[in-house]
């Protein structure tokens, strides 16, 4: 492609989106609605995503060392336990600070002061990799020598692994069918401005242009139509999302949620809105014209 | 040069449009394509300019074989004919000018060359004045000539009419086929289907009638052949 035909085909596309301005209008507000949807979901689910990965660290499991164990034999499991592949970390916790822990959680009741800490058992507080395999690190753990009970609390760990599936699979559906949806629309809208100048390329046809150079004005269009959709989407995503994330931080209900900040998410959000835009605007201007080029 | 040798077209419905036509046109001769409406002109057009594919025999144009014609080569067999239809077919919201500049790009011309071929192009249809008018500005014998001059631009060895004057009045009509017979004395091939009788006689060239799909006369001076309704 030479350099005036690159400058045709950008000022004919340029062109076009501007005479047919309201149907420009029209598929630049459905790129903009589409992204804005997918992208307010995947923040949502990269939320709460997050959200639940700092759940899972703090979802641990206690393992209690056999009392007949001097400390120096129980600080030795930490290797064993170390060694089982799923888990994160086990940090090894003394009868003493068990109790000097469980006195610290209630410290007006004095009825629970000053107890003997030979009452407790040393123990491990053991965090998971993946919580999904906790049923099958949990038969490891048992099967070392030296710990006698375990504590866990499965079903919390099973409530997270759900929310996080069903979180997933809903966003993933929701992105594949508003995908399908922007792609059909900004299609029949590049068809029906290709439906306005179907003379046009008639006649460019009967003078003995080709398919590509047909195609290419319609092509920049659809480029520039899913750019410019790209980059509004993009500027009201981060407007919505900083509003949500100042609300969500005003909110005292709302405490626990840490909303990451959007400083850590434009780059990725502004590299999916413009590809997610152009392949849109592209593919549908492709998909339009095609049926112009049959004859 | 145009030949078509026993060339047969049968559409999807089973009409039989055209039924075993032989036909040479040589390079630089004046022809009329005359015949009654349904005789097969608009068919030939179309295999012509390759909308339609034939169902059997062979055409040559301009040393394209249009019988087997590779897709890729058709836009360069179109780049050699020059088409005028009866409606114009001018793109209302473009100049005159951007009219002749939009099929000049579209087989690739650079503006050097589209600022210097248009001016001429337009003074050859005696329109030089009219570059900045919208074709709705212009009477439809006007607009014929910028059709005419749409169709000279990319210079093509072959002009091919289709009832060009069929939306003009009789002087209008004369004016145009004079351009026609002026373009076809400076070496261009001209074919002109039409069914002006009147017109066909005064001009005095090669006459080929076409009748359901037959060749029945292919001679010089007048229209031959009495069943004419357009």
């Amino acid at each position: 492609m030479g350099k005036h035909d690159f400058r045709y085909f950008f000022h004919e596309g340029l062109s076009n989106m501007f005479s047919h301005g309201f149907m420009s209008f029209a598929a630049i507000g459905i790129t903009v609605a589409c992204l804005l949807i997918m992208g307010t979901f995947t923040l949502v689910a990269v939320n709460a995503n997050g959200l639940l990965q700092d759940l899972e660290q703090e979802n641990e499991i206690l393992a209690y060392v056999d009392e007949t164990y001097s400390e120096a034999q129980a600080k030795a499991l930490q290797r064993s336990l170390e060694e089982i592949p799923n888990v994160a970390s086990a940090t090894y916790i003394s009868k003493t600070q068990a109790m000097a822990d469980f006195e610290a959680q209630y410290p007006d009741e004095e009825i629970l002061q000053d107890l003997d800490p030979e009452i407790l058992e040393d123990r491990y507080a053991i965090k998971l990799v993946d919580l999904e395999q906790q049923k099958q690190t949990l038969q490891q753990v048992k099967e070392v020598t030296g710990i006698v009970d375990i504590s866990a609390y499965e079903e919390i760990a099973n409530g997270f692994i759900t929310v996080r599936n069903v979180a997933t699979v809903v966003c993933v559906a929701l992105i594949a069918i508003l995908f399908l949806v922007s792609v059909f629309i900004i299609s029949n809208t590049i068809k029906l401005t290709t439906f306005d100048r179907r003379e046009e390329i008639a006649i460019m046809r009967m003078v003995g242009a080709t398919n590509g150079f047909i195609r290419w004005p319609f092509v920049y269009e659809g480029f520039m139509i899913g750019f410019l959709g790209a980059v509004i989407s993009f500027l009201l995503q981060w407007a919505l999302y900083e509003a949500v994330s100042r609300g969500v931080d005003a909110n005292d209900a709302l405490q626990l949620i840490k909303v990451i900040p959007f400083s850590k998410l434009w780059a990725p959000v502004a590299a999916v809105f413009a590809g997610a835009g152009i392949l849109v605007g592209v593919g549908g201007s492709l998909s339009a014209i095609r049926k112009f080029l049959q004859v | 040069m145009i030949r078509l040798k026993d060339v047969e077209m049968e559409y999807e419905n089973g009409t039989k449009a055209i039924q075993g036509i032989s036909l040479t046109i040589e390079d630089g001769e004046f022809v009329f394509l005359v015949g009654p409406s349904g005789s097969g002109k608009s068919t030939i057009i179309k295999l012509l300019t390759g909308e339609v594919e034939p169902c059997g025999g062979r055409i040559m144009i301009n040393g394209f074989s249009v019988s087997n014609i590779s897709e890729r080569q058709i836009p360069m067999m179109r780049r050699t004919l020059g088409v005028i239809f009866q409606d114009f077919r001018l793109i209302e919201k473009k100049t005159v000018y951007d009219n002749l500049a939009f099929v000049m790009r579209a087989v690739g011309a650079n503006p050097k060359e589209i600022r210097k071929r248009i001016p001429y192009v337009l003074q050859l249809v005696d329109l030089e004045n009219k570059a900045n008018s919208f074709p709705t500005e212009l009477s439809g014998g006007e607009q014929q000539r910028v059709a005419i001059a749409r169709a000279l631009v990319n210079n093509p060895t072959t002009i091919i009419a289709d009832e060009p004057t069929g939306n003009l009045d009789p002087d209008r009509s004369l004016e145009l086929m004079s351009l026609l017979v002026k373009i076809n004395q400076l070496g261009t091939t001209v074919v002109v289907v039409t069914h002006e009788k009147d017109l066909v006689d005064r001009f005095g060239k090669r006459v080929v009638t076409i009748d359901a799909g037959h060749v029945i006369n292919d001679s010089v001076g007048g229209y031959v052949g009495g069943r004419i309704h357009g």
